[in-house]
């Protein structure tokens, strides 16, 4: 019974490998949170809407409670622990301190993987396109306003 | 005595100013890097996960089965309901002093017998782990009776209605009108009479983060210890002793940081309450986190209300009565602590309360209907009092061919005419410079002038605006003299420790607002030091001064005047130790970025220097005993109830007539709430206000079906304003300093969300007048629109 519930995996986090004993049924998110403890994604609606839990697989955002675990063995993860130590988030980061782009703060990590995403894209977007980047990751308090102004003044400095 | 610091023999005198200035929010650096400590990351051992077998019907009757299949599953701990915990905490009552007829049917932890609405807890299983207590939830076994359920307030207030509960004798929950002078002479003289029907939807605050409790008991010390994602630690700190007939002394609530709050988070929830008692009842440490499908069943709703309102004026457009009538759905309890009836009581004392109304006629009734209770969330019923006085100005405004902005200012009440002590709240307003300021911040000649021009291309764009006041900083009228165990009063304690820090304990507590930046600047500049040397913390009923919370935008307002207080006692305290110390006056002195000099320049000591000193060694010092380096001081407003806040805003819509869609194009805020301590954080303040009032406008709405079950109840049906739909703000300020402190400062974290929604309602209004049709209910989803549309044809 056991050995049906639980599979071994080895994950790559945060540049990091790593091997775990995880049950099948838990998604990716929880096993972050909980089995790794990297608290820093979090989980808003468990049903893929609000992107609180983005997290990057082999390069690419995905919502961390839409993936089991297991489906992340071989895997590279990144979560907003790997990309603030690494410092490749650093100048969004700084972008969102300054422009004010985060109150409560529990969407921002989410908001960051997109954002991230979205500006290491190279390409030239209009605010109504970030606008529309974003619309997968729910902020209740900001208003979206400062996170548009924070990741247009990324991009501005990253074309120039 | 050490003396680490190397300083300066002589400073120039230039005292900083960071009140003004806006500073980033520190916090903010660690909750972008992913080191918030949210409720579901505070680790301390391993508890035991709690899930809620919640009720499927709206109102029934139950027996419980066989709960041993449950009890066995695997994982389970224990299995828990009502019953159970009867043993240990009663039920408790919503009761409010000044209106004692409101009488709220009893609420328990878990429902024993009966259930009042869908979601309703019922069980909890205590198990290992969350998935394993909501695996058990599976094998319980209970016989459910459905009753018919109250839908909605007009039904409750039928003759042949059931009762939503059997404590009740009527489903009337609350009935309370104003009247001032002659409204029907006024009406029956009146040149011009307009009206409107207002419908505003059933919605709740969705803060991201759900709601939750990590509960110890300690049988050795016999102390209950609460982790909260709450925005009153003292409130519920208080219940929790009288639930669970504990000395106060012996429960601690800690707030860790909060996800969001929005007002959901100021209530005592049955769910969390349960979760509380379990900790005591089996001594064992518990969480229990809401998940996102629950919290649509369990967190405050808000709002729900059918309004009718008339308003008459002379043929000069000054108006001459007003009257409306609200009727609210509420729940199937009134909200502990603090009732469900705050929605319509704000509608009753704010619709119409920027303008001169000679006669008025206000009455609102409220019925308990068999759903989620209803409770605070922000603006709590202002946002409907400011949406049907502006609607109806729009009206006026169009059958008297008159300007929107003119009949505005015409109407708008000024300090000459407020000759009552009992009008002593409203001086100071400036809402006429408001309305200058965003008339030219909109260019509203050029927007008229374009919607002119594409109505003749049969696009229908709409101006909207909306006159609002806040009330903020609300001090002990509210809940106090209501017997309701919430702080009035919002505290700071400042401690200089020995490193020369200044350590800020404080009841202000927030969930990003930015308070405690807002804080550090005013202690700064007040005690004159770096802000950096300055820690605010919060957030714990062990440690900090009482107070109030996060509520009612009252963390600058009345936090910030306690921090300023307390910054100039600790001020006075350190220049006496130095006073005496060095011989001179302590008018002679002066504190400049931690560095105390006599007024010539010449440097006497660091701050850090007073606390080794004070602290340490006290003989060099000719003083008896020095002051004390910790000072605690409080505020709650005394001459008024509340800060009056006021602004106005502004919205651009575009309906499609075909789709029904409305698209905000554009969006205007003239604020004035005071003293602005952060410009960044007070615009954010805004921004993310009015795009909750948007949201509310537009998109949110929970839906009931007759048999009174929700029927939207995940974020996927449950529509939110998402970025792409919102358009950019822009924010300008007013400044009227509050007169009533030295800070000057008024609160703001509401004045978004009171002005959005009658902003939107007076655009959409407005893009729908050449078809001589109007909407009269929100959300305006496309439906809403349509119909609207239809009804001509």
């Amino acid at each position: 019974m056991q050995t049906k519930n639980v599979a071994d995996i080895t994950v790559t986090i945060n540049g990091q490998e790593g091997s775990f004993s995880v049950p099948v049924r838990r998604n990716l998110v929880d096993f972050l949170r909980h089995d790794v403890g990297l608290t820093g994604s979090h989980v808003g609606c468990e049903s893929g809407i609000c992107g609180a839990c983005n997290v990057r697989v082999d390069g690419v955002v995905v919502r961390g409670c839409l993936m089991f675990a297991v489906q992340a063995d071989g895997c590279v993860v990144d979560t907003i622990e790997g990309i603030t130590d690494s410092g490749e988030a650093a100048a969004l980061q700084q972008a969102f301190l300054e422009r004010n782009a985060l109150q409560c703060g529990y969407c921002t990590p989410g908001m960051l993987m997109t954002g991230l995403e979205l500006v290491q894209s190279g390409r030239t977007v209009t605010r109504d396109e970030i606008r529309e980047e974003l619309s997968g990751n729910f902020c209740r308090c900001t208003g979206y306003h400062a996170i548009v102004d924070a990741i247009e003044h990324v991009m501005e400095r990253c074309t120039k | 005595m050490s003396d680490e610091l190397k300083l300066p023999v002589r400073v120039q005198l230039r005292p900083q100013t960071l009140v003004g200035r806006s500073v980033p929010r520190e916090t903010a650096r660690r909750l972008a890097s992913g080191r918030g400590r949210y409720l579901d990351d505070v680790h301390g051992g391993e508890v035991y996960h709690i899930a809620f077998y919640r009720s499927p019907y709206a109102r029934a009757k139950f027996t419980l089965g066989d709960l041993s299949a449950a009890a066995s599953s695997p994982g389970v701990y224990r299995i828990v309901t009502g019953t159970d915990l009867t043993a240990i905490c009663a039920p408790w009552v919503t009761r409010l002093e000044m209106l004692p007829d409101h009488v709220s049917p009893p609420e328990y932890a878990l429902a024993v017998d009966e259930v009042y609405w869908q979601g309703e807890p019922v069980v909890a299983v205590v198990a290992k782990t969350r998935a394993q207590a909501e695996d058990a939830l599976d094998a319980i076994d209970i016989d459910w009776n459905d009753l018919e359920p109250v839908a909605n307030a007009e039904q409750a207030l039928s003759l042949d209605s059931p009762l939503v509960h059997p404590a009740l004798k009527s489903n009337l929950a609350l009935e309370r009108e104003i009247i001032r002078g002659d409204v029907d002479a006024a009406f029956k003289g009146a040149a011009c009479v307009v009206e409107h029907h207002f419908s505003f939807g059933r919605q709740t605050g969705v803060p991201l983060e759900g709601r939750g409790v990590i509960a110890r008991y300690d049988r050795r010390t016999e102390e209950l210890t609460v982790y909260q994602s709450h925005q009153a630690p003292f409130q519920m700190q208080e219940i929790y002793a009288k639930q669970l007939s504990m000395p106060l002394s012996k429960v601690r609530v800690l707030c860790p940081d909060v996800g969001g709050a929005f007002g959901i988070k100021l209530h005592a929830y049955a769910d969390e309450m349960a979760a509380v008692a379990i900790a005591r009842l089996l001594a064992v440490p518990v969480k229990y986190q809401a998940d996102r499908l629950e919290s649509f069943v369990s967190d405050a709703h808000a709002r729900d209300a059918v309004v009718s309102a008339r308003l008459a004026l002379d043929s000069q457009g000054c108006i001459v009565g007003l009257q409306y009538e609200g009727l609210f759905s509420f729940g199937a309890v009134s909200l502990y602590p603090r009732g469900s009836v705050g929605e319509a009581l704000q509608l009753l004392e704010t619709c119409g309360l920027a303008y001169k109304v000679p006669a008025l006629h206000g009455q609102v009734r409220g019925a308990f209907v068999n759903k989620v209770p209803t409770g605070a969330y922000r603006a709590v019923g202002q946002p409907l009092g400011a949406a049907v006085m502006e609607q109806l100005l729009d009206n006026a405004a169009d059958k008297l061919d008159m300007d929107r902005f003119e009949i505005r200012r015409k109407n708008y009440v000024v300090d000459a005419d407020l000759v009552n002590d009992s009008d002593a709240k409203l001086r100071g307003l400036s809402l006429r410079q408001c309305l200058d300021t965003i008339k030219t911040d909109m260019n509203y000649p050029q927007l008229r002038q374009r919607q002119e021009e594409l109505r003749a291309k049969r696009t229908y764009r709409g101006i909207g605006l909306c006159t609002f006041i806040e009330q903020t900083g609300v001090g002990a009228w509210l809940y106090g003299r209501n017997g309701v165990a919430a702080a009035s009063k919002e505290s700071v304690r400042l401690h200089l420790s020995t490193s020369g820090e200044v350590v800020c304990h404080t009841s202000a507590s927030e969930s990003g607002q930015g308070v405690h930046t807002g804080l550090a600047q005013i202690i700064a500049d007040t005690l004159g030091c770096p802000m950096d040397a300055i820690y605010v913390r919060t957030g714990d009923t062990l440690s900090d001064p009482v107070g109030g919370g996060s509520w009612a935008s009252r963390g600058l307002a009345l936090g910030g005047e306690a921090a300023r207080l307390a910054a100039l006692d600790l001020r006075h305290n350190v220049l006496s130790v130095v006073a005496a110390w060095k011989s001179v006056s302590i008018d002679e002195l002066e504190i400049d970025h931690g560095v105390v000099s006599i007024i010539d320049g010449e440097v006497a000591c660091s701050l850090q220097q007073v606390a080794r000193l004070v602290h340490y060694d006290s003989t060099v010092l000719p003083l008896p005993q020095p002051p004390s380096l910790s000072v605690e001081r409080s505020y709650t407003p005394f001459s008024k109830p509340y800060f009056m806040a006021n602004g106005i805003q502004a919205a651009e819509v575009e309906v499609d007539i075909e789709t029904g869609q409305v698209k905000v194009l554009d969006f205007w805020v003239v604020e004035d709430c005071g003293t602005v301590v952060n410009p960044l954080l007070v615009d954010e303040q805004i921004r993310g206000g009015v795009v909750q009032g948007i949201g509310a406008a537009l998109f949110e709405h929970c839906v009931y079906d007759e048999a009174g079950q929700i029927t939207n109840a995940s974020l996927a049906d449950y529509l939110v304003p998402m970025a792409a739909e919102m358009p950019d703000i822009q924010v300008s300020h007013i400044s009227t300093p509050e007169q009533e402190t030295g800070l000057g400062a008024k609160g703001v974290g509401e004045a978004g969300t009171v002005g959005a929604i009658g902003a939107i309602w007076s655009a959409v209004n407005d893009a729908l007048r050449p078809l001589g049709v109007s909407a009269h209910k929100q959300p305006f989803t496309p439906d809403v629109i349509l119909s609207a549309v239809l009804q001509k044809a």
